[in-house]
């Protein structure tokens, strides 16, 4: 089996590391004309519980 | 070659899997609607239907063959005797998926699965009587029953949260509203916004001290000198335009000019 036959340094490692990015979530208003928040796209809003008109989650 | 079965598979054995998505359905008919994680609800979604089908036809045949998917019997009874003629008219699509997003703790997406159709008012005459007699599905029956009595106190938080809203409920009968103290009392059916709104009357004319016209289809409403107010039935009434943008109403687009920098200020506040 193949094996390293040198440590990586700290270097290699961190500009390794650096292109693991984070992406910012999509979001888009609530279509719930009293709710507005922003809530990630074909999930019920957390803020008013409704999706699509209808009351899914108790809030 | 055999087609493969659709979507993930769940447990560690065809065994397991079975005995999932036997528990997931009878925990479905049991409550009407029950919280699971989305890949599970997407694997229910074709058995419960299936069953449902079964419970339609109605006959001993097929009540054995959902006895070898769901063992509880008291289920299974109440998939007959009431899921089945509930659905007699909808051909399939018995069931709803709505995401509610990840779980805390594994970041698994959730989902509601529910059946789709509400009970009727004699479905819910025997609700009474087995809620009366103590059957473990009075249950679901006071879950339906309180939904719109949750929408009720959705609209009631919602005017909580925003200041500029809550304040304007407050002026309300300040302003003059010597109605309002008598509607806020009155019951849910009166008031389907919460305070400062009324359920349209059966005659169509304008319940005392509540001027403002809500069109519930477009979600807009109607001051009383507006070219639209006259062409407008009513399906709610508001006493105040506060009431009404509380309630999640606006105003037709050619007249928000005025009102949308207020309306924006109001919903930074909110923020």
């Amino acid at each position: 089996m193949a094996v390293p036959k040198r440590r990586k340094s700290r270097s290699n490692t961190h500009s390794r590391r650096s292109q693991w990015k984070a992406t910012a979530t999509t979001l888009a208003p609530c279509p719930n004309r009293a709710c507005r928040q922003p809530k990630p796209p074909h999930i019920a809003c957390h803020n008013c519980g409704q999706y699509d008109g209808r009351q899914v989650i108790a809030v | 070659m055999p087609t493969p079965t659709r979507g993930p598979r769940l447990g560690g054995s065809p065994d397991h899997q079975r005995l999932i998505l036997a528990n997931l359905a009878t925990s479905l008919f049991e409550h009407g609607r029950i919280t699971t994680t989305v890949a599970k609800a997407k694997r229910l979604r074709p058995l419960a239907e299936r069953l449902v089908t079964f419970a339609k036809r109605g006959d001993l045949h097929a009540r054995r063959q959902v006895m070898t998917t769901i063992r509880d019997k008291d289920v299974v009874h109440h998939l007959f005797a009431e899921i089945g003629p509930r659905f007699s008219e909808r051909p399939g699509g018995y069931t709803r998926i709505v995401k509610i997003g990840p779980r805390k703790g594994d970041n698994a997406p959730m989902a509601v699965i529910e059946l789709v159709e509400a009970l009727t008012v004699a479905q819910e005459a025997v609700g009474e009587a087995e809620r009366a007699r103590g059957s473990r599905f009075a249950r679901d029956r006071r879950t339906v029953a309180a939904a719109p009595a949750a929408e009720d106190d959705t609209t009631v938080a919602q005017a909580a949260d925003s200041d500029d809203a809550a304040d304007a409920e407050v002026d309300a009968p300040v302003d003059g509203e010597p109605d309002m103290d008598v509607e806020e009392s009155a019951s849910d059916e009166q008031a389907p916004y919460g305070d400062g709104s009324h359920a349209a009357l059966e005659d169509g004319s304008m319940p005392k001290g509540f001027p403002i016209k809500g069109n519930e289809n477009s979600k807009l409403y109607h001051v009383p000198d507006s070219p639209f107010y006259d062409r407008t039935d009513a399906e709610v009434w508001f006493a105040d335009t506060d009431a009404a943008e509380t309630a999640g109403f606006e105003l037709p687009p050619s007249q928000q000019d005025d009102d949308s920098s207020a309306e924006e200020s109001a919903q930074d506040t909110k923020g």
